[in-house]
């Protein structure tokens, strides 16, 4: 029951934003339509709904954003001299490396944050092991290759999901 | 001000977009084409839909852009991830001088890493 | 403003050599994807430039079916059924 009103409540300001206006024709008919999905696919919501009014999570929410957009600058700035370099300067390889975050959310989070980063791309998740393409190959082991890659976002994404 | 940011943002943004094309284009095989296409791409469409926020403020306009925004920030990604793997599985050859493939290694059979002729 | 549209509309050409050109059929799946992605940003430039506020929806439907048919694509290179 309560996966399926924070569902609703998703849908629902999804379809104001969408709309833009606040017409009592289109609030009526945009509480249908997310009456109708949170029915329907309310139950595959892949997140507890305590956890969405904890204000904890959304604090540290607000802290990874900089961080977030900090990082990805850099990567694409990264990206962007490789690709205007006259030689390739790249030694790609796929390593394999382990994550400790335990919900699903958080490690489809956590990839997302991998591929948007400086040289790497998540390939394949699989319980708590992720391949990843490295686009120049550094550490040896798999534990300094999981410190050199998901140091960072593990730390944050542990406090907003897990 | 806030139109000035917004130009910068559009410029940065159709910057980094062009550019990860061009790395579609010059990168050696799929994997690494995919890296520069997609982050790039993904920080460019941000950077056009903060940009059209920015020089319109919260109207109907900027609002979706924003939403659009988010929403190519999760999508993308996602797409490239599940091309990634598909194209792993089904045999799409990493490139020569790559270092090493842990993920055919730990599935079993042949190496798809392409060899010199 | 036309000079991004335009800017733009070049590395949409690069996609669509990748595209015409690629190798293996990953490649020209991700070319594609990419161009759609181009070209809800420029669908978007366009509703900011002309004040045509009803742009922006069409550049989130072409973010959106772009991502469903490279997902689907996917999947069937992954040899799996469509419904799983």
């Amino acid at each position: 029951m309560g996966k399926r009103f924070a569902y609703f409540v998703m849908g629902f300001v999804v379809w104001i934003v969408l709309v833009y206006t606040l017409q009592y024709q289109e609030v009526i008919v945009g509480a249908g339509v997310a009456l109708l999905t949170a029915a329907i696919f309310g139950r595959h919501l892949p997140l507890k709904p305590g956890k969405l009014l904890s204000p904890v999570r959304w604090f540290w929410l607000l802290v990874y954003i900089p961080v977030f957009v900090y990082m990805c600058l850099k990567a694409n700035i990264d990206v962007a001299l490789r690709v205007l370099s006259p030689g390739l300067l790249i030694k790609p390889g796929i390593v394999k490396i382990r994550t400790r975050l335990k919900s699903d959310i958080a490690r489809v989070f956590l990839a997302n944050s991998i591929t948007l980063t400086p040289g790497t791309m998540t390939v394949e998740i699989k319980e708590d092991v992720l391949y990843i393409h490295w686009i120049e190959v550094g550490a040896g082991d798999m534990t300094a290759a999981s410190k050199a890659i998901i140091g960072p976002f593990e730390y944050f994404l542990a406090r907003i999901f897990d | 001000m806030i139109e000035v940011l917004g130009w910068i943002s559009l410029c940065v943004g159709v910057g980094f977009t062009v550019l990860g094309c061009l790395g579609l284009v010059r990168f050696p095989d799929l994997y690494n084409r995919m890296q520069a296409a997609t982050k790039c791409v993904t920080l460019g469409t941000c950077g056009i839909m903060l940009g059209v926020f920015l020089r319109s403020g919260f109207t109907s306009l900027g609002v979706k852009a924003l939403l659009c925004a988010l929403f190519v920030l999760i999508t993308v990604p996602v797409a490239a991830h599940a091309l990634a793997r598909g194209s792993l599985i089904f045999g799409v050859r990493l490139w020569k001088h790559t270092e090493r493939d842990e993920f055919t290694d730990d599935r079993g059979g042949e190496s798809i890493i392409e060899v010199d002729k | 403003m036309t000079i991004l549209i335009v800017v733009l509309s070049f590395g949409a050409f690069f996609c669509l050599y990748r595209a015409l050109q690629g190798p293996s059929i990953s490649d020209r799946a991700i070319a594609v994807d990419i161009m759609a992605v181009i070209f809800s940003s420029i669908t978007a430039l366009m509703a900011l430039k002309y004040k045509l506020a009803y742009l922006i929806d069409l550049s989130i439907a072409i973010a959106v079916i772009s991502f469903v048919g490279t997902l689907a694509l996917a999947k069937y290179l992954e040899g799996r059924s469509l419904d799983d």
